[in-house]
């Protein structure tokens, strides 16, 4: 599939990851209630995901809820957890079809039982699909990954699996969510509208990952905007701290 | 005479300047001020090129920045600083470059302790943080000599982060939490009478149905230091550790046959009497909700920056957006900055930008520090 003028195809990032911050400022820019919000944002998940299966990147990340969300007022939050599931259930066929494998990490025993079924059903069903992998992050935090993922090593080592010596950083890495899928670590990160933190996103899996911060709302997230985060992604000279500048 | 005049020059101009600066100080105090900085110094090398500075000149440069930015913050109010001075990733750079930054970062720690340093002229106290067996003996001892030099410093903290990433620090931090509770546990001694005293006990009523599975595991039997350990180390761990005082004075607690499983049904157990030290083994009949055989107190506890709370703001130079494994945990929520200024190119004003900026961000941050 042809890139847009300017991008590298050599140089296009595996593992794509987005904050998709800014439904709630949109919607209040319009007049509009925040439902209106999210329903555009997940408009605009759609396109990014389309550019992103076109354009050849393997692997993106969303992070769509977060667990300090659940702060937010209750209402809110059952519209983006509908808007969740039927966003899942209607894009099955569509995710069969171009062989993406879905996945979803967080704390899931947090959601409706109706959504927890369909992501154990949509996770099943596209398990076997290489082609594209797209991970929903729900009910998820960068702290609740790191912290379940050394509870699991822990228990490894309680259970004698392993010893307490033999913990590295492969050890920790392979128990994080991310582990369902072959490039963990996103290449490039992005967060829109111009808030410039991580918010508690993939802590451990960004620790080299290149960082883009977009002042476009999210809902207003276009295929210009991503370009030209791919461009400064491609631009970057990438050292992890021991290559020659 | 032209000497003394440029030399009298200079230091109106640095007394004009520290004024000023004073005076701006003064405003932005008027807002909130962040309590912790941390900075990622990139670009000492590019400068070191662009200036067609000689090997290692660079960093030299950029030390000077750094007492710099440190005076200013200090002036400024602000109590904790960190810096990221050496990562692991570096150890992999060409072995001179390496040598040049060891020796150079030797030189400085030893300056540290001089009379006339900012260590003792704001009161800091020092800290290493990292992986310091990683280091040569003559920079780890003089870095252990320095933390001790200040330790009882109080006015405000410089953490300078040597030998460290993020990842290292948190895999330490599982390390000394697993191995903390293997250290509990290590007197409970086989089939043998065990004095079954543990230092925090939960003080949940025995009736409120915590329990745990009783499974022995497969090929265990004949190991029953293994299933004392695991059966304690299972107890200690979980959420709502229960306690009975046998009446000699001992705490005991539940002990299970083999590991707990996070879910299942708990069969009744007998009690094993061994004499003094007595292990007793309570009935249950609810099943253990998913054990806590790890929590977050635990992993931030030995986190080596538990020292220190979590940044307020991370500044990188350079005009590079990226975290390079530095205080990934303790950044989740912290406002970056990344001005393109190399870092021997960074002045006063980098640093008011990104006050500015915190202030704007602010109710965000209490907003989050309340939710936490």
């Amino acid at each position: 599939m042809q890139l847009p003028e300017g991008l590298r195809r050599e140089s296009m990032p595996r593992h794509v990851a987005v904050i998709m911050d800014g439904n709630s400022r949109w919607a209040r820019q319009r007049g509009l209630l925040t439902p209106s919000g999210h329903e555009a944002g997940l408009r605009s998940m759609k396109e990014f995901i389309k550019l992103c299966l076109q354009w050849g990147i393997k692997v993106v990340t969303v992070f769509a809820f977060s667990i300090d969300n659940w702060t937010r007022p209750k209402e809110e939050v059952d519209i983006v957890m509908t808007l969740i599931e039927n966003l899942l259930k209607s894009g099955l066929d569509d995710f069969i079809r171009e062989g993406t494998r879905v996945s979803i990490i967080g704390d899931t025993s947090r959601v409706p039982e109706s959504l927890q079924r369909t992501i154990c059903e949509i996770q099943e069903m596209t398990r076997e699909n290489s082609k594209f992998h797209f991970i929903m992050a729900i009910s998820y935090s960068g702290t609740y990954d790191l912290v379940e993922a050394c509870k699991s090593v822990a228990q490894k080592v309680r259970d004698g699996v392993i010893q307490v010596e033999e913990i590295n950083e492969s050890v920790v890495q392979h128990e994080l969510e991310t582990k369902c899928s072959e490039f963990p670590c996103p290449d490039l990160l992005i967060r829109t509208s111009g808030e410039v933190r991580i918010s508690n996103f993939l802590l451990w899996q960004s620790a080299y990952s290149e960082l883009f911060f977009a002042k476009a709302l999210w809902p207003d997230f276009g295929k210009n905007d991503f370009v030209e985060a791919l461009a400064s992604y491609q631009q970057r000279q990438r050292r992890y701290g021991s290559r020659y500048a | 005479m032209g000497t003394l005049c440029g030399s009298r020059l200079s230091e109106l101009f640095g007394s004009l300047g520290s004024f000023f600066r004073k005076c701006m100080f003064c405003i932005l105090s008027m807002g909130p001020i962040p309590n912790h900085f941390a900075f990622i110094m990139d670009g000492n090398r590019r400068y070191g090129k662009k200036e067609k500075m000689e090997e290692g000149a660079g960093h030299r440069a950029g030390f000077s920045v750094l007492m710099s930015m440190l005076k200013y913050c200090y002036e400024l109010g602000v109590t904790h600083v960190t810096i990221y001075a050496f990562s692991i990733e570096n150890f992999k750079r060409k072995p001179d470059e390496v040598q040049n930054l060891m020796d150079l970062i030797l030189e400085k720690i030893d300056g540290l302790l001089k009379e006339e340093s900012l260590v003792n002229k704001y009161g800091i106290r020092v800290y290493f943080i990292g992986n310091l067996k990683l280091l040569s003996e003559p920079v780890r001892v003089a870095s252990e000599k320095v933390m001790k030099a200040t330790a009882n410093n109080t006015k405000c903290v410089l953490l300078i982060c040597i030998a460290y990433t993020s990842c290292d620090e948190i895999v330490q931090a599982v390390h000394e939490s697993c191995k903390n509770k293997w250290e509990e546990i290590q007197p409970c001694n086989s089939h043998k009478s065990c004095n079954g005293r543990i230092e925090e006990v939960d003080g949940k009523n025995i009736d409120d149905g915590i329990g745990h599975s009783v499974q022995e595991l497969s090929g265990v039997q004949a190991n029953d230091l293994r299933a004392t350990r695991a059966s304690t180390f299972c107890n200690d761990v979980a959420q709502g550790v229960e306690s009975t005082d046998n009446g000699s004075g001992v705490v005991g607690h539940d002990a299970v046959h083999g590991s707990c499983d996070k879910w299942g049904e708990v069969q009744s157990l007998e009690a094993s009497i061994t004499g003094d030290g007595v292990i007793p083994y309570v009935k249950r009949e609810k099943l253990a909700v998913n054990p806590s055989i790890l929590k977050v107190v635990d992993i931030e506890r030995h986190m080596y920056m538990s020292v220190a709370p979590n940044p307020d703001v991370l500044i990188r130079s350079s005009g590079e957006t990226r975290l390079s494994n530095f205080l990934l945990w303790q950044t989740s929520n912290c406002l970056l900055y990344s001005p393109n200024a190399l870092w021997p190119d960074m002045r006063l004003w980098h640093l008011v930008w990104a006050v500015l900026d915190f202030q704007r961000n602010h109710s965000y941050f209490e907003k989050k520090r309340k939710q936490f």
